[in-house]
């Protein structure tokens, strides 16, 4: 059990180093030794979308990518997003559309909407269908995320214009 | 700071949920998230047979893995727990096996480590052995075998009705509800029509995303217990008893729960917590991981047989229902969701003479429990496909046929309570509005073709429960809500402020609630079954009237004139000569009920309000694979007066797509008594591309003359019938009858050739 290696990254901007084994998961290294509670466990299988991060600007099931892979990254959680005084339009909107329930698939919705914007800034119904189908809520806030979606693309469109 | 006087009503906004920021960022809390200082993480070994006498079990090298603390089995939790049984209606549940399985994936041992993934290492290097015994696995076989999954019942004292049970031996039934009303053979006998059908529900599971996890920290002579529960109050009571404790040295905590759904209620990973704690004297935390999920608890399968004679008017003369449940191995609640989803298996009819025969029970399989509807979803899937094939034979369109036999507020239902406060009538009215019913359907091509099919029903509340609230004004004015709701997610927490706001008159925003901690905030019996609007909502608004009679009291004693405008913080000043001190309202709620007579099952209070819901559907079916596709779903409830209309809106169509889920894929199947696909990747729940296009979810107002300010619950009523809804759609397009959840195309392609004459081989 002892093939421990030294890894360093960036978790949300500052930079870290910890001692992981091959087999120790993203999920675990960020929840166990750096008490991030925004990514959480849920399915174990890559399928729910619970335990979301952003690994070099791609969004990734972190239970099932090894921490090892990390080494040399920038990993970014939901905590990064926004700041101590404003919230990420995004998260502004999904307040707003009552985008959530429980709350625990919630950051990685939020995550991926990020990616989705970031690539797609004016989605159809159809891409958001498809790019959040990865993200399960069981609660099926489903009707107010597409409405989030579509109001946080709207706030942030008419952001990037010139005024 | 005093909150300002609010002109406008709190009743009624369609605020955001209170910790939708905290939510958001990532921060709110979970136990998911709780860590300890010294805490050890136990991963459950886990039985492979269904049933069986355990003759061995090695943990020796289990134990021998570098940073595991302890392997234990039942004869450790005895040096604690005596009698380590527990559950709600029998004490049927041991802590871990005792000598004895009863469904494959029973707790058989726990290994306890520094750390998560060395217990889960360590459980995988446990070995036993079982003499394996006959298992039962139908509900309907159960009844008659000769194979007992338990030797005796066991009914807990928790509900004096099961007392006749007691004792009992060489049977599974754990409980049999039977309803009387009128004279159902006569009626039968005189009939013009008589139609008698058939259906079964499948065994699916609640899957919170926030699987279950509790972590018991045992200290100077207190044990307080950390749990994602819906009923932190049931979990000290049990806990209390099991230990042998007063009450007030168990502590129970909870945080946001990551979704609920009727899975975290009364006792579940709570009572091992406790002993493991107990036995290492350190805090002891244990998650379940999704797999592990599926052997918790599930919502029963059931077979329904339902019969009713009908007379030339197209008249429901008299009604006969016959229900097994399959219960699993532990009784669970299983017996209430018997007996409250049997008060209503006869749907919402207006029928003088009904016979209801409603039986828990065991068998060999993970146990059964509540799951978002008590037992409503699995008596109307039968009572409203009934409904549909009779209007059909009759040549009746089927909402007319609903029409004229709907039960009208002001009579009485088959329990003999009358009926009142419903919207049923004017659900089927909106559902037929917006089906556009009276207006011709397009109907497709023979490819594809189209159909549309409504159905309605209702369910009892649970009862007789209570609530109790405490309401504090601090000396600043502000005010702080103390209620032992458990906010899983659908907004009781926003709810409550409301209802206090509207009360005090200040904006409900202004109010902190205190989480449900058992050492803090006041009994309240769970967060189950639609009743929290009603039940604590009525103990929250009568906490916040009895501080406002107390403010009023503090003006006359500081002789100030009625109505008074001086700010609370200058009531406290002038009281205390600083600014100290507070007013402390309490309410407590417990509605009117009447247990039902044991022979006849009727009772004048059965409920202390309805729980309504009507779903419409229009689907399209592929004639050459089956595969269909539901183009719109509409689901109306009766939601009273609504306290938050968004949050409202947001439990109709988050229990709508839940119950979808139910219909079109989810079910948990089992082969020779093992769960065959228990993961979400073998399980699918529903996700984004589910959702129907045309997907609409409304509500009637149908005010609760006593509900809080007009409200009644609504967290289940638009899973009762939504899957007759799509059931009746898909016949109404290709012409048959899917008797059997879930509807899949590869179901609907079978039913089609059956009808055919070229029925497929069964697998």
């Amino acid at each position: 059990m002892s093939n421990t290696r030294t890894i360093r990254f960036t978790l949300n901007g500052a930079p870290v180093k910890t001692d992981v084994e091959p087999h120790e998961t993203l999920v675990d290294v960020l929840r166990q030794r750096f008490n991030i509670g925004g990514v959480r466990e849920s399915c174990g299988q890559g399928l729910c979308g619970c335990c979301t991060a952003i690994v070099d600007g791609i969004a990734v099931s972190s239970c099932l990518f090894l921490a090892m892979f990390a080494d040399g990254t920038a990993v970014d959680t939901i905590e990064h997003l926004g700041s101590s005084h404003r919230l990420d339009p995004i998260q502004e909107a999904f307040i707003e559309a009552g985008a959530l329930q429980c709350g625990f698939c919630t950051p990685g919705f939020i995550l991926m909407t990020k990616q989705l914007l970031d690539i797609h800034p004016v989605p159809s119904d159809d891409d958001i269908r498809h790019y959040l189908a990865g993200n399960l809520c069981r609660c099926s806030a489903y009707p107010e995320i597409l409405a989030a979606v579509k109001l946080a693309a709207r706030r942030r469109n008419s952001a990037a214009e010139p005024a | 700071m005093t909150p300002e006087p609010m002109p406008l009503s709190q009743v009624g906004r369609s605020i955001p949920r209170l910790e939708a920021s905290a939510k958001v960022t990532g921060r709110a809390e979970y136990v998911h998230n709780l860590r300890l200082p010294g805490m050890l993480y136990g991963k459950i070994f886990r039985s492979i047979v269904p049933h069986g006498r355990i003759t061995q079990v090695n943990v020796s090298a289990a134990r021998a893995v570098e940073g595991v603390h302890r392997v234990v089995t039942i004869e450790d939790i005895r040096s604690i727990i005596p009698n380590p049984y527990f559950g709600p209606a029998f004490h049927d549940q041991p802590i871990l096996a005792d000598h004895k399985v009863r469904f494959a994936g029973e707790p058989v041992a726990v290994v306890l480590a520094e750390n998560y993934r060395v217990a889960e290492q360590a459980a995988g290097l446990i070995t036993a052995q079982y003499e394996e015994l006959q298992a039962v696995d139908d509900e309907v076989e159960a009844v008659s075998a000769s194979v007992f999954v338990h030797d005796e019942l066991k009914p807990a004292s928790t509900f004096a009705d099961l007392q006749h049970l007691k004792g009992q031996r060489g049977t599974n039934v754990a409980l049999d509800y039977r309803l009387r009303h009128g004279d159902a053979e006569a009626a039968f006998a005189a009939a013009d029509q008589v139609f008698e059908h058939s259906f079964r529900t499948q065994p699916v599971m609640h899957t919170p995303l926030e699987p279950f996890v509790s972590v018991a920290d045992a200290a100077n002579g207190r044990l307080t217990i950390h749990t994602a529960s819906q009923s932190p109050s049931f979990v000290r009571i049990e806990i209390a008893r099991l230990l042998g404790w007063a009450e007030n040295r168990v502590r129970v905590k909870t945080a946001h729960l990551g979704g609920g759904f009727g899975s975290k209620l009364y006792i579940k990973l709570e009572a091992l917590v406790a002993a493991l704690s107990l036995l290492t004297g350190r805090p002891v935390k244990i998650s379940l991981t999704m797999e592990e999920q599926f052997f918790m608890v599930t919502r029963h399968a059931c077979t329904l047989k339902i019969k009713s004679a009908v007379d030339k008017n197209g008249r429901i003369t008299a009604r006969q229902c016959k229900t097994w449940w399959n219960g699993g191995a532990y009784a669970d609640i299983g017996p209430r969701v018997t007996q409250k989803a049997g008060f209503t298996a006869a749907g919402p009819y207006d029928i003088e003479n009904v016979a209801l025969d409603s039986y828990a029970v065991y068998t060999n399989r993970p146990p059964a429990s509540a799951l978002r509807g008590f037992g409503a979803p699995q008596t109307a899937w039968a009572y409203e496909t009934h409904t549909d094939l009779i209007a059909e034979a009759l040549n009746i369109d089927k909402l007319e046929f609903r029409r004229r036999n709907i039960l009208r507020n002001g009579r009485p239902q088959a329990t003999g309570t009358v009926v009142r406060d419903t919207g049923l009538e004017a659900i089927l009215d909106r559902l037929a509005e917006r089906l556009a019913w009276d207006q011709p359907f397009d109907r497709g091509s023979d490819k594809l073709r189209r159909g549309r099919g409504i159905a309605i029903g209702f369910k009892a509340i649970v009862a007789p429960t209570t609530s109790a609230a405490i309401v504090k004004i601090n000396a600043d004015g502000s005010c702080t809500l103390y209620c032992g709701t458990v906010d899983m997610g659908q907004g009781s927490d926003t709810c409550m402020t409301q209802i206090a706001a509207e009360v005090l008159n200040i904006e409900a925003e202004s109010i902190q609630v205190i989480h449900p901690d058992t050492d803090v905030t006041p009994y309240d019996m769970g967060t189950l079954g639609s009743r929290s609007t009603f039940h604590m909502g009525n103990a929250v608004r009568l906490a916040a009237e009895d501080a406002k009679s107390k403010i009023a009291a503090l003006m006359a004693e500081l002789n100030l004139p009625p109505g008074s405008n001086v700010p609370l913080v200058e009531l406290f000043r002038r009281k205390y000569g600083m600014q100290a001190g507070n007013i402390i309202g309490t309410g407590s709620f417990h509605p009117a009920y009447a247990k039902p007579d044991h022979q006849t099952g009727r009772s004048p209070q059965v409920t202390p309000f309805w729980g309504v819901g009507g779903t419409g559907a229009e689907v399209e079916v592929d004639t050459e694979t089956g595969q269909f596709r539901v183009t719109t779903l509409v689901n109306v409830v009766d939601a009273g007066v609504p306290i938050n209309p968004k949050l409202v809106q947001q439990q109709i169509s988050g229990a709508a797509i839940m119950q979808f889920g139910f219909t079109v894929s989810e079910n948990m199947v089992f082969h020779e008594g093992q769960l065959t696909n228990g993961s979400l990747a073998d399980y699918k729940i529903p996700g984004l591309l589910d959702l129907p296009r045309n997907f609409i979810n409304e509500w009637v107002e149908a005010r609760q003359h006593d509900g809080p300010f007009g409200a009644k619950g609504v967290g289940e009523s638009a899973t009762i019938a939504l899957s007759p809804a799509i059931g009746n759609a898909i016949a109404d397009a290709v012409g048959v009858r899917l008797t059997e959840l879930p509807l899949t195309a590869e179901s609907v392609y079978r039913a089609m050739q059956a009808a055919k004459g070229k029925p497929l081989p069964e697998q």
